[in-house]
């Protein structure tokens, strides 16, 4: 007899383990594979996977097996017009007739790239591994406002939505049975005697019947009066409150959209602040992205904005940092936010503006920010405001640039600002 | 045909349809063919499951190793891009017999697999001698089982890298980790060998000791240095690490022996994978024909089936770009078939060529070449002219010594004898695989070990050898020399690790 067994609902994902186990095996491998592939691919596309190469050498098992040479006769199917004796020439490619060793090119062998697919989660871990965020604090406050809500059992009172239906009629049911119990067991005990009178031959009109019945329907009333429910059975759901330690976080994006900052500078930068997106959100659960452009002004914008329309003029660099002040004053308080700006920009700034930036970020926003990033996309001769941007970071650890010259350049860079720090 | 015998003439399947299925199949399997099956258990389970379940070499359980990963992640990239269908079953030589079926599969499709699996494969694992001699399928679960927590508890304790290194060795050499010859000494007998070989040693301690006084002969030196260790060259090369290597400790002796094992319980499957799918397919055939004489089937259901079949059992010529080999069911169901052929309607060449089958009863001859017969030994029984004929096999001489291949033998009277030994040699695994023995180990110098690798026909090793002794090396500890021995006799050394 044959037994069967429905496997499909436990045991999922049985091979996570092993898969794992060689992920970790190939991480080199496979982080220079994550590192090509992000700058081939949109980095907007972030849902998806990715496809990954690695050289199937690396991954071999080798066995020991024949190689070719020698003398081998193998069997083949489908003859047609071969007869004894003749000599045919060997198939190109084909050392040995393809024959024998069959079994030696099972899987890559052959092949020079083993090729698969990583998930996404598997695929930000390996872009992001070894980088961290400079100056990550959980920002917590004694009597902070932000809390969060966990079940804590049920109380016996409570707002009405949050009554346990199931939970209360149980109660009910059980107070019914209970207050019912001692009505219940004399009504049994009288039925019992309205038995033996009439198995002793009275009739239904005895009055010692009627009287017995009466009773009966008089008990039966009282059950009948036990309230279906009360107040005493209500059981509420009951939460509290605990307080958590804020992980929210901004990030400011700015960017130079004056007409110096073409296409592709633009594209550029884009790749940079989604990576940097990207990044955050791994830290953080929770992250507000601010996007402001500017060229003489400053203006926040949405991301289709930011990223695609197409301004003109001069460029005064201030007016963003100003911007930036004000938004964190009214929206961000650096006590329960995580505050991180990226600036994108040519390096091209109005001559005289450069030194007002310089002490903008130095004095008023770098104190409040976690981290500033400074990118200029420009390959050529550096401008005043890199110079002036330079003091600040010689003074301050939180600030820090870098130059991207071409697209190969951006995860580098990337890696770069964000490396892991020495402790 | 009366309608009222049919199951059901859905395609859908269900739990009681399955069971009722399988009960009538059982019954036709058992009590009209007298098939011998291990109790079955099949279980459902997803796609995804499957994957799981190849990637683990088929395996129910199994420790944790990233190989079985990266199996895992390249078979799961062929099957979503649907560049490969999934096997539509696995089954596992125990007992009981566990098969899977998918659950994407339709009604027909399930039926033949529970036909093919649980019948035709779970008779073949407990009729065919090598399965007898080599696997105790009552036992392998359990084996598995404890093999996972051994090497869970080896990783907790010495780390995963390390345990991952030495498991990497002993993959490599899984196919050189096999006893051929003879079944090893049950467990209890050894525990009684080795409880009376130290009492033995203790009476000899006691009578040493008069001796230890003499003083020592110089004679017999010069032999003792002449004397080779193993003193019998020895081709378990796993085996012989986990008794002779010097450094390794008991833990890993313990799961060079896991590894061992688990290439031992598939070194018969290695050596019947035509006689085996050949066995199962021609049961599904069978089975599910009778169903249909029996009137429990509709047409579509058998049309459906039958279309599977054809596909499992067809065999591209050698010049097409699908052909990969000769395709083991086609072969093994073929030859199958020709056997009941031979017997039920013999022409004067089969009574010529087989004697002693001929015009007899089928089913004991089919059950008998069953279980007596490996790949190699099987073809060159039965092989018969007539499937020569159709399958149009023709054997190709390779001699890298000449500029061209020579067609040596074709289906022609002259050619039947040479296919059929070709054939078969072409599934011997002593010729497939290189022959690599352990020669000697300088006992009194350096320790190194001494392997030499026995050509066949002139076929050097492949490039893999440097690897190889690296991993060798590593489960030896101590230098690793390999020596390759032409036909004449001449030794040449090929690599040093």
């Amino acid at each position: 007899m044959s037994h069967f067994i429905d496997r499909r609902i436990g045991s999922k994902r049985k091979s996570a383990v092993n898969r794992q186990r060689f992920l970790k095996r190939y991480k080199s491998q496979l982080k220079r594979a994550v590192a090509d592939a992000v700058n081939r691919r949109s980095i907007t596309d972030t849902d998806a996977g990715e496809k990954v190469k690695i050289p199937a050498k690396d991954v071999s098992e080798p066995v020991f097996h024949h190689g070719s040479g020698g003398t081998r006769e193998s069997v083949y199917t489908g003859n047609k017009e071969f007869m004894t004796g003749d000599r045919v020439n060997r198939p190109p490619g084909g050392a040995g007739g393809g024959s024998g060793s069959g079994n030696a090119s099972d899987s890559g062998e052959g092949e020079d790239e083993f090729v698969f697919e990583l998930s996404r989660e598997e695929y930000l871990d390996l872009l992001f591994d070894d980088l961290e965020l400079p100056n990550l604090v959980r920002n917590q406050l004694v009597g902070a406002t932000d809390f969060k809500i966990v079940r804590a059992g049920y109380a016996t009172d409570g707002a009405p939505s949050n009554i346990d239906v199931v939970r209360s009629l149980k109660g009910a049911i059980a107070r019914r049975t209970a207050l019912g119990a001692p009505y219940r067991g004399r009504i049994r005990e009288l039925e019992d005697e309205v038995d033996t009178l009439l198995a002793e031959g009275a009739d239904e009109r005895d009055s010692r019947v009627l009287a017995l019945r009466e009773e009966i329907q008089g008990l039966k009333t009282r059950i009948a009066a036990l309230p279906f429910i009360d107040t005493f059975d209500l059981r509420f759901r009951s939460f509290a409150k605990q307080p958590e330690p804020t992980s929210k976080a901004v990030m400011f994006c700015l960017m130079d959209v004056s007409g110096s900052m073409d296409e592709e500078r633009k594209n550029l930068a884009k790749r940079f602040f989604l990576l940097l997106h990207l990044f955050l959100q791994r830290n953080y659960d929770k992250i507000d992205v601010v996007f402001i452009r500017h060229h003489t002004t400053a203006l926040e914008v949405d991301e289709q904005e930011f990223f695609y329309s197409r301004e003109t003029g001069g460029t005064v660099v201030s007016s963003a940092l100003h911007l930036v002040q004000d938004i964190i004053h009214e929206r961000y308080d650096s006590s329960a936010w995580n505050i991180y700006a990226a600036q994108a920009s040519d390096g091209d700034n109005w001559e005289s503006d450069s030194p007002i930036c310089r002490d903008l970020i130095a004095q008023k926003l770098l104190p409040l920010m976690r981290y500033y990033a400074y990118v200029e996309i420009m390959p050529r001769q550096h401008q005043a405001l890199w110079y002036a941007y330079q003091e600040v970071a010689e003074i301050d650890s939180r600030f820090a640039m870098q130059q991207i010259d071409s697209a190969e350049d951006v995860f580098t860079v990337f890696r770069e600002l964000f490396r892991r720090q020495p402790a | 045909m009366s309608r009222d015998r049919l199951i059901c003439d859905t395609s859908e399947w269900s739990f009681p349809l399955l069971e009722r299925f399988d009960k009538e199949i059982g019954h036709i399997a058992h009590e009209e063919f007298g098939l011998d099956t291990y109790a079955n258990q099949i279980e459902v389970i997803t796609s995804e499951q499957m994957i799981d379940a190849y990637s683990s070499v088929g395996l129910p359980i199994n420790y944790h190793h990233w190989s079985f990963g990266k199996q895992f992640v390249s078979t799961e990239r062929t099957y979503r891009r649907g560049q490969m269908g999934l096997a539509y079953e696995i089954v596992i030589n125990s007992d009981p017999c566990i098969a899977y079926l998918m659950e994407e599969n339709s009604l027909p499709m399930q039926a033949l697999v529970i036909a093919h699996a649980s019948y035709g494969h779970n008779s073949f694992f407990k009729g065919n001698y090598l399965f007898r001699t080599w696997t105790s399928a009552d036992a392998i679960i359990d084996y598995l089982v404890f093999a996972r927590t051994y090497v869970a508890e080896c990783e907790e304790r010495y780390g995963t890298e390390e345990v991952e290194l030495l498991l990497d060795s002993c993959h490599a050499l899984m196919n050189h980790g096999v006893d051929r010859y003879k079944r090893p000494a049950p467990l209890t007998m050894a525990e009684e060998q080795k409880r009376q070989r130290e009492r033995e040693d203790y009476l000899q301690s006691q009578i040493n000791d008069l001796w230890r006084t003499l003083p020592p002969t110089q004679q017999g030196d010069d032999n003792h240095k002449a004397e080779r260790f193993p003193p019998e060259p020895q081709e378990n090369l796993l085996y012989f690490f986990e008794k002779n290597a010097p450094l390794l400790e008991p833990w890993q002796r313990e799961i060079v022996r896991i590894v061992r094992k688990i290439g031992q319980y598939f070194y018969p499957q290695r050596q019947t994978q035509v006689m085996n799918e050949g066995w199962a397919t021609f049961w599904h055939y069978t089975l599910l024909n009778r169903m249909y004489d029996k009137g429990l089937v509709t047409d579509g259901f058998m049309l459906e089936v039958l279309q599977s079949h054809t596909n499992v059992v067809f065999q591209p010529p050698f010049d097409t770009p699908y052909y990969n080999g000769i395709n083991p069911y086609a072969l093994g169901f073929a030859m199958m078939r020709d056997i009941r052929r031979i017997c039920e309607e013999p022409t004067d060449e089969d009574r010529h060529w087989f004697p002693d089958i001929a015009g007899q009863d089928w089913l004991p001859v089919l059950k008998f070449a069953m279980a007596n017969f490996k790949d190699e030994s099987f073809i060159a029984q039965y092989l018969s002219p007539k499937l020569i004929r159709e399958f149009r096999l023709f054997a190709v001489l390779d001699d890298d010594r000449d500029e061209t291949l020579e067609i040596t033998a074709i289906h022609d009277d002259e050619g039947y004898r040479a296919i059929r030994q070709a054939l078969a040699d072409q599934y011997n695994l002593g010729s497939r695989e290189p022959n690599i023995q352990v020669y000697n180990v300088d006992r009194r110098g350096d320790r190194s070990l001494l392997l030499r690798h026995y050509r066949y026909n002139r076929r050097p090793l492949g490039d893999t050898a440097d690897d190889m002794l690296r991993h060798i090396r590593r489960l030896w500890g101590f230098d690793v020399r390999l020596e390759s021995v032409d036909e004449h006799g001449k030794v040449e050394l090929l690599a040093e690790c």
